[in-house]
């Protein structure tokens, strides 16, 4: 499900002081930011970004309500309906004996179903590589990633991030889409 | 910084007004309830004007001492975000002198005036030919409650007075280079870890046994310390919550931001999830093993399935306000940052709190007697008269800012 071969200019920046203004003079610029790689989660950077704020949690408060209605629907339905059993002379609806099942029930609903979301939304899943475009990005470097469009001038942006600050300045290609960049096919570029 | 904050008149107006409505209350009870003589027969109005002094002091007693173990808990951890709202709570707290002289004065007049009528395990003749009060008799005895209720409110008052005598020192001290910063932090921690270890064995433990749970006298739970403690914890940050608010709203607190008010609300709704999940382990567990002796605690409030108690109104009512309303309204992160919200919010949880303490001090009392009549209301109306009074007599007299606090610059860029 590869989106095709994009052209990205890539910028490493060594400082946060530097990063924020450069991404704001980066957005006001007119250029679209694909990413921002950092060593470690940088506070207030997905406001300069304009990220909108995740709605991930939304999607848990959905997926604890499913987990809550199945516990409540399935034991009832069991107990009072499929297999009624008589424990310890309690009456079959025991409403107290199943909260907390029910309550485990709408954690783990809840907590899986953000994780398998989490990494839908991140193009995760096993066996697919993400394209690297630093690999200082793990270590000490904040790398942006600018998107270039047919229109683009790549020199041009090199320039302007130049002028940002940008301590290191290249020109990557790379496979986006939805499963991003796999790393395994990287040498074998459609456009090469 | 800033100019010393004058109060503004409507709080002035509020506070008297709510301190004089509590006295009539307070007085019209003295008067026509003649609490000290013993109830006979069906008047039980003696009972029921000491039940609802019970209730009030201890209930708002935790309350504003809670707001000093909020202080020492983020002391600990060395939390840094609250010290730009920190003098608030330091504020709430000053009134635990106050309240506890209050509180005292009704326990001793309660357990040595011989009110068995409200401590069971005070009349003598009856402990002697009971097996379980015998037992508890080392425990649960005059001596040893007083000893006890004194040491407490004592200690309450000496080792919360300390931790805001530091924090108000640093005012005049100027402000701290690192190595002064460090010693003062170290300090801080040291004597806000005493106020944790001894809020642990009183608020966490003793307290609520020796105070309320002795109500029921032959009924014991191990949930029932915390679950008082998840009470009054709730309720503190909700009345700290309010006082920041207010001062907001008069333009004060100007380091306080969405951020701040956004972790107390997050206290607000955490500690409601917390207070339900020990109110369900006491309820539960005594449901499911079903014993007598110990669900006759649930009997006399919901009653059985022929005949329903006279308190499953309130009981069921308890649980919608202290769990659901907390639980949906406040989940969402919007809902934290409204002001408007929060403020309504906070006066919810207070008043479940207080209603949620009425139910466990009236069915043991009062039995099927137990009313919520405007008497109720006004004691309680005094008890926030007084709280009013004394924290905003704290807030006019010191600077709003710990301005000189080592951790002030992390509260100040704060971000959740």
């Amino acid at each position: 499900m590869a989106g095709g071969i994009k052209k990205f200019v890539v910028a490493c920046f060594d400082d946060e002081k530097v990063l924020f203004p450069a991404v704001k003079n980066v957005r006001k610029a007119g250029y679209k930011i694909h990413d921002v790689y950092t060593p470690f989660p940088v506070h207030g950077l997905d406001h300069a970004m304009g990220l909108r704020e995740t709605s991930i949690h939304t999607a848990g408060f959905i997926y604890a309500i499913t987990g809550t209605t199945t516990a409540l629907s399935f034991i009832s339905w069991v107990f009072t309906n499929d297999w009624p059993l008589n424990i310890g002379g309690k009456p079959h609806f025991a409403l107290p004996a199943w909260i907390p099942i029910t309550f485990e029930l709408t954690v783990l609903f809840s907590a899986v179903g953000m994780v398998l979301t989490f990494c839908y939304l991140c193009n995760l899943a096993p066996f697919v590589k993400k394209h690297v475009f630093h690999p200082r990005a793990t270590d000490d470097l904040f790398v942006m990633a600018i998107e270039c469009t047919d229109k683009t001038d790549d020199a041009e942006v090199q320039n302007f991030l130049q002028q940002a600050g940008a301590t290191e300045i290249k020109v990557e290609s790379a496979e986006t889409g939805w499963w991003i960049g796999r790393y395994d096919r990287e040498q074998k570029l459609y456009r090469d | 910084m800033s100019q010393p904050f004058t109060l503004p008149g409507s709080y002035k107006k509020w506070t008297y007004a709510l301190l004089g409505l509590g006295a009539v209350a307070i007085i019209y009870g003295l008067i026509s309830f003649h609490p000290f003589s013993h109830p006979h027969g069906e008047d039980v109005s003696s009972t029921r004007f000491w039940a609802v002094m019970l209730q009030n002091s201890v209930f708002w007693l935790l309350v504003v001492n809670a707001s000093m173990f909020f202080i020492c808990a983020t002391t600990l951890a060395m939390g840094g975000w609250q010290v730009a709202l920190r003098r608030v709570p330091e504020a709430i707290s000053s009134v635990v002198p106050i309240l506890g002289v209050i509180a005292f004065a009704i326990l001793m007049f309660l357990v040595w005036g011989d009110r068995h009528d409200i401590y069971h395990w005070v009349d003598k003749e009856a402990v002697k030919h009971d097996k379980i009060l015998t037992g508890k008799s080392a425990f649960l005895n005059p001596v040893f409650f007083t000893v006890w209720t004194s040491i407490t409110i004592f200690l309450w008052w000496f080792l919360g007075r300390k931790m805001r005598a530091m924090s108000l020192k640093t005012d005049q001290d100027g402000p701290m280079d690192y190595e002064t910063g460090k010693k003062w932090v170290f300090k801080n921690t040291v004597w806000g870890s005493l106020f944790i270890v001894f809020f642990a064995l009183t608020v966490a433990s003793t307290i609520p046994w020796l105070w309320l749970m002795s109500i029921d006298a032959h009924w014991y739970s191990t949930m029932y310390s915390w679950y008082t403690f998840a009470s009054s914890f709730v309720s503190g940050m909700s009345l700290v919550a309010l006082f920041i608010i207010f001062l907001k709203n008069r333009g004060q607190l100007e380091y306080v931001t969405d951020e701040h008010l956004h972790d107390i609300g997050k206290f607000m709704f955490a500690f409601s999830v917390f207070w339900t999940y020990l109110w369900f382990s006491q309820y539960m567990l005594i449901w499911y093993s079903n014993q007598p002796e110990e669900t006759t605690y649930f009997i006399q409030r919901l009653g059985t399935a022929e005949k329903a108690g006279p308190y499953k109104g309130i009981f069921f009512f308890n649980i919608i306000i202290n769990f659901l309303c907390p639980l949906l309204i406040l989940m969402k992160r919007g809902a934290k940052r409204n002001w408007g919200l929060v403020t309504f919010m906070a006066v919810l949880i207070i008043f479940g709190h207080w209603i949620d303490f009425y139910q466990m001090v009236m069915p043991g009392t009062l039995h099927e007697k137990g009313q919520l009549m405007p008497f109720e209301f006004g004691v309680a109306l005094f008890f926030i008269g007084l709280i009013m009074w004394g924290t905003g007599r704290y807030l006019e007299k010191n600077s709003l800012l710990a301005k000189n606090h080592p951790f002030l610059k992390e509260s100040m860029i704060h971000h959740t």
